[in-house]
C-alpha cells in the first residue's frame, strides 16, 4: 500500500547543545495510528511537533524530512504553507483540553472558524457542519452546545469538542498528544472508542502519544518505542506486546499496572483499631455570577482503618476523596461527623494535641514538581517536620535523621545538598515520602501519589511503599483513580461517587465480583493487559 | 518541560543578568553612584557651604568643573553631597516602604477574610491620592526636613509594595508544599518567612528597583517646592530650583543636578527592567534560547 499518509525520516532537534531528538523516523498509514510510547523528557512531543511543522520553541532547529502525503515536505516549510496544511490536513488534540480552547469564544465558533479558513464555507455551512460533528463526538444535546463556553462543559466534553475540532476539515493526519493522560480512566475509555470509531468512518491517520503502555495498546496498530530522543523499538502492536526485543520496551510492559497481577499481603485479623471515621459530611460554599451555591462534596461517609493495612479509596475527580484527605489533615473543615485516631478526636484538637495528632497522619500530594518549596534544598525540606515537632537534637541530629530517612526511601544521602529542580519526578516523590515520615506518623495518607508519574517510576514507588508498609507497620489510605494501582496495594476499597460510597467491601472480593456497577464500569474503563489487536485476533485475554 | 537543570536557579539568573550589556552598565553606573555617595563627603574639592563671591557664577573649568553657582559655591561638590542626601533618603523610604508593605500584604494575602479585607481597604485609600499630594499633606502635617522626607515617600510607596506582596502570596499560599506544611502542623510564621517570602521575592525585587527611581524623584519634587531637604544642606531638587534665576546666564547650575538625576532615575529603571526580564520565568527561557543561538 502507498497510501502514505505521514512519512518521517531521520528527524533531528536540537536546543543549543542539547539534543532532544535524534534521528528518529516512522511513517502512518490511512485508518493506521502509530503510537509513540515513552517517558517524560524522552522527546515524543518534540517528535510530533517537529514533524508537522509546529514546533516554536525559541531557538529550536530542527533537520531530517517529514513528508505529508507524499508530496509536501513539512520541515522548513514556509508559513504559509504550514497554515494551510494545519487544521486543514493535520488535525491536533492536545493532552489539556482546560486550556486548548479559547474561553472567550462558543464552541460552535471555535469548530467553524478552520471549516471557514480552510474550505471557505459560508458561516451557515459552516454552522451545519459544527453541528453535525459535535453529534458526531456524541456530545449531548449538540444544538444547545453549539452556543455554549468551554466553562460549561466537562473535562472529557471539552476533549470531545478538542476532537471535534480536530476533524472539522476532514483532516488526512490527526495529532493526538496524550489527549487522555488528564482524564478519568472512564473518560479515558470513551475518547479512545471515540477516536476509533471516527478514524473509522473518516480514514483518517493517527499518531498517538502516551506515557502508557495500556493506552497505545488500544488504538494502536504500530508503536514506536522512545527514550532520551531516540528509537529503541518499532514494531507492530502485538509483536511489542509478545516479543519485546529491548530490554527498555520489557520495562515499559512490566511497569504497567494490570488488574488481577498482585495484591498485597494479607492482614491478621487481630489487628487493632487504628481510625474510625463515621457519618463525615463537607459542603462547600460557591460564590458565582448566579448567586450563592452549596456544593456536598462529601455526604455521610464511614470508614475503618486498622494498623497496618491499606484502605484504598476510589472515585473520579470530583467524587470527593481528595477532600476527605483535606479534612483528615485539618485543609479543609468538615460540617458534621467525627472521625477518632488512636481514641483522639481528630476534628476537634487545638494546641499541643493537635500538632501531636498532625504528627501522627503524613501527607503525599500527587504532585511532585509542587510539593516541594523550590527554593529550599532537599536537607531543609525534610527537616521541617522534625524542627516544628521537635523531634532530632541539634543541628548534627537533624542531618543524621534526613540523610536515614534518605537512606529509608532508595535515595543517597548526598542528595541532601541538592534543590528539587535539580530531581526527576520520581526522585521528588521520594523525597516527598521521607517528608512524610520524618514525624513517624502513624497513618499516611497517599493523594493520588502515583498518578502523574511515568509507568515504570510508578512501579518503583509502589514497590518502595508496599516495603516501607512491611518494615515500618504503616497505615495507608491509597487515594487514586486507576483501580489496577489500587489492587495492586489495598486489603479493602471504597468507591465512592459524588462523594458518596457507592462500594466499600475487602478488595479481593471487590475485584472478585464487583457489584455495584459503577465499580463495574470502572474495572471495565482499565486499558487489558492484552492489546485491542489481539482480543480483535479472536483470542482471549 | 525543557527547563534546564544541573545548577542553581540563583546562579543562572546572575548569569543570564550579566549577559544583558544594557543591564551591566547601569548597574555599574549604579555601583559608581553608590560608591560616590557614601564617600562623597571626603572627595569634595570644595566646602559645600564655602561661598567665594568673587567667583560666583563661574563656568565650569579645571578648577570648578561644574562651576560655581550665584554664592561661589563649588557646584560639583554640591552635587556630591546632594546626591548623597538623595539617595540616603530614597534608600531609608523604600526600605521602610518593603518592610511595612510586605508585612501587609503577606499577612492579608496569607490570612485573608477580614483582615485581608481591612488592610486592603486601607490601601486602596493611600492609593486613591496622587503620589506627590499625599507626600505633600505628610510634610505639612510633621513639617519639612530630612526625617518627614523620608516618611512621606515611605508611606506613599508602602501600599505599592502591599499590592505586590498580597497578590503573590495569594498565588504561593495555594502551592501544594505551603498546604503541606500547614498539613504538617508548622506555624503561620515559619510557613511565611521560609516558603512564603522566598517565593515572592522576585517581582518584589524588581519592585524594589524601580521605587527607589521614583522615590528619587519624588525627593527632587518634594525639595525643589522646599518641603524636601532644609538648606544649607544640598539637595538636588533645591539647587535646581535656586537656579530657576540663572538659567539665561548660567546654565551649569540646573545641567548637571538635573543630569545627574537623570542618570540616577535611568540606571534604576534599566536595573529594574533586567532584573524583571530574569526573574520572570516566562520571559526567561526566551532569553536563554535567545543567547544560545
Amino acid at each position: 500500500m502507498t497510501d502514505q499518509v505521514l512519512s518521517v525520516r531521520g528527524l533531528r532537534v536540537r536546543i543549543g547543545r542539547r539534543h532532544i531528538v535524534r534521528d528518529v523516523g516512522f511513517a502512518v498509514q490511512r485508518e493506521q495510528t502509530l503510537g509513540i510510547v515513552g517517558e517524560s523528557g524522552s522527546g515524543k512531543t518534540m517528535t510530533a511537533l517537529a514533524a508537522t511543522g509546529l514546533l516554536d520553541t525559541p531557538g529550536a532547529v530542527v533537520d531530517g524530512s517529514s513528508i505529508l502525503a507524499g508530496e509536501t515536505e513539512l520541515v522548513g516549510a514556509s508559513a504559509r504553507l504550514l497554515r494551510s496544511v494545519h487544521g486543514g490536513r493535520i488535525g491536533f488534540v492536545f493532552q489539556d483540553p482546560g486550556t486548548s480552547l479559547n474561553p472567550l469564544l462558543t464552541l460552535g465558533r471555535q469548530i467553524t472558524e478552520s471549516l471557514e479558513t480552510h474550505r471557505k464555507m459560508t458561516r451557515r455551512q459552516a454552522n451545519t457542519r459544527a453541528l453535525e460533528l459535535l453529534e458526531a463526538v456524541g456530545l449531548p444535546d449538540p444544538e444547545s452546545r453549539l452556543h455554549a463556553y468551554p466553562h460549561q462543559l466537562s473535562g472529557g466534553q471539552r476533549q470531545r469538542v478538542m476532537v471535534a475540532i480536530a476533524l472539522a476539515c476532514d483532516p488526512e493526519l490527526l495529532i493526538a498528544d496524550e489527549p487522555t493522560t488528564s482524564l478519568d480512566v472512564t473518560t479515558q475509555a470513551q475518547i479512545v472508542e471515540l477516536v476509533r470509531d471516527l478514524q473509522r468512518d473518516f480514514g483518517t491517520a493517527v499518531v498517538w502519544i502516551s506515557h502508557d503502555l495500556g493506552v497505545i495498546g488500544q488504538v494502536a496498530d504500530n508503536v514506536t518505542v522512545l527514550r532520551d530522543g531516540e528509537i529503541v523499538e518499532q514494531a507492530p502492536i502485538l509483536d511489542v506486546f509478545d516479543d519485546p526485543q529491548h530490554a527498555y520496551t520489557q520495562e515499559l510492559l512490566h511497569a504497567r499496572p494490570i488488574v488481577g497481577r498482585s495484591a498485597p499481603a494479607p492482614l491478621g485479623n487481630d489487628a487493632p483499631l487504628l481510625l474510625r471515621v463515621d457519618g463525615l459530611d463537607v459542603r462547600f460554599a460557591v460564590t458565582t455570577p448566579v448567586g450563592r451555591s452549596t456544593v456536598h462534596a462529601v455526604k455521610r461517609l464511614s470508614f475503618e482503618l486498622k494498623r497496618g493495612m491499606t484502605l484504598g479509596l476510589v472515585g473520579e475527580s470530583g467524587s470527593g476523596k481528595s477532600t476527605v484527605a483535606g479534612t483528615l489533615t485539618g485543609l479543609v473543615e468538615p460540617d458534621a461527623g467525627t472521625a477518632q485516631l488512636d481514641g483522639v478526636d481528630v476534628f476537634d484538637v487545638r494546641g499541643a494535641a493537635g500538632r501531636a495528632l498532625r504528627r501522627k497522619i503524613g501527607l503525599v500530594f500527587q504532585d511532585p514538581f509542587s510539593s516541594l518549596n523550590p527554593r529550599m534544598r532537599v536537607q531543609t525540606a525534610i527537616e521541617e517536620p522534625l524542627r516544628v515537632h521537635g523531634l532530632a537534637k541539634g543541628r548534627s541530629g537533624r542531618e543524621t535523621r534526613v540523610a536515614e530517612l534518605l537512606e529509608l526511601v532508595g535515595l543517597p544521602a548526598a542528595f541532601a545538598s541538592r534543590y528539587p529542580h535539580e530531581l526527576s519526578g520520581g526522585q521528588r516523590q521520594r523525597v516527598s515520602i521521607a517528608r512524610a515520615l520524618a514525624a513517624e506518623p502513624e497513618l499516611l495518607i497517599l493523594d493520588e501519589a502515583t498518578a502523574s508519574l511515568d509507568v515504570s517510576v510508578q512501579a518503583h514507588i509502589l514497590d518502595l511503599l508496599a516495603q516501607l508498609q512491611r518494615e515500618l507497620g504503616l497505615t495507608y489510605l491509597f487515594i487514586g483513580h486507576d483501580l489496577a494501582v489500587i489492587q495492586q496495594m489495598s486489603h479493602e476499597v471504597l468507591v465512592m461517587r459524588d462523594g458518596e460510597a457507592v462500594e466499600y467491601r475487602p478488595a479481593a472480593q471487590l475485584f472478585a465480583d464487583p457489584e455495584h456497577e459503577y465499580t463495574r464500569a470502572l474495572l471495565a474503563a482499565v486499558p487489558p493487559a492484552r492489546p485491542r489487536a489481539a482480543v480483535g485476533a479472536g483470542e482471549g485475554s | 518541560m525543557s527547563t534546564l537543570t544541573g545548577e542553581s536557579t540563583r546562579v543562572a539568573s546572575w548569569r543570564l543578568l550579566l549577559r544583558n550589556p544594557v543591564t551591566v552598565v547601569s548597574a555599574a553606573v549604579l555601583g559608581v553612584v553608590v560608591v560616590v555617595a557614601v564617600v562623597a563627603n571626603w572627595i569634595t574639592p570644595f566646602g559645600v557651604n564655602d561661598v567665594d563671591v568673587p567667583n560666583a557664577l563661574r563656568a565650569p573649568s579645571g578648577e570648578h568643573w561644574f562651576g560655581t553657582d550665584e554664592l561661589g559655591r563649588d557646584v560639583f561638590s554640591r552635587v556630591l553631597v546632594a546626591m548623597q542626601a538623595s539617595m540616603r533618603v530614597a534608600v531609608v523610604s523604600v526600605a521602610f516602604a518593603v518592610v511595612v508593605g510586605v508585612m501587609v500584604g503577606v499577612i492579608a494575602g496569607y490570612r485573608g477574610g477580614w483582615v485581608d479585607t481591612v488592610f486592603m481597604r486601607v490601601v486602596d485609600v493611600m492609593f486613591a491620592f496622587p503620589v506627590l499630594l499625599l507626600a505633600l499633606a505628610v510634610v505639612a502635617i510633621l513639617g519639612p526636613g530630612t526625617t518627614t522626607t523620608i516618611l512621606a515617600i515611605g508611606i506613599v510607596y508602602t501600599p505599592i509594595f502591599a499590592r505586590v506582596a498580597r497578590a503573590s502570596t495569594l498565588s504561593v499560599r495555594v502551592e501544594p508544599y505551603v498546604q503541606m506544611s500547614r498539613a504538617m502542623g508548622t506555624g503561620s510564621l515559619y510557613i511565611l518567612g521560609r516558603h512564603i517570602v522566598p517565593n515572592i521575592a522576585g517581582p518584589l525585587i524588581v519592585q524594589t528597583s524601580l521605587s527607589l527611581a521614583f522615590a528619587i524623584l519624588s525627593e527632587a519634587a518634594l525639595s525643589f517646592l522646599g518641603l524636601g531637604i532644609q538648606p544649607p544642606q544640598p539637595s538636588l531638587g533645591r539647587m535646581i530650583f535656586d537656579s530657576q534665576g540663572f538659567v539665561t546666564m548660567a546654565w551649569w547650575m540646573a545641567v548637571f543636578p538635573g543630569a545627574t538625576i537623570f542618570v540616577i532615575v535611568l540606571a534604576f529603571n534599566l536595573v529594574g527592567d533586567g532584573l524583571r526580564d530574569v526573574l520572570d520565568p516566562k520571559q526567561r527561557t526566551m532569553i536563554e534560547a535567545r543567547s544560545q543561538r
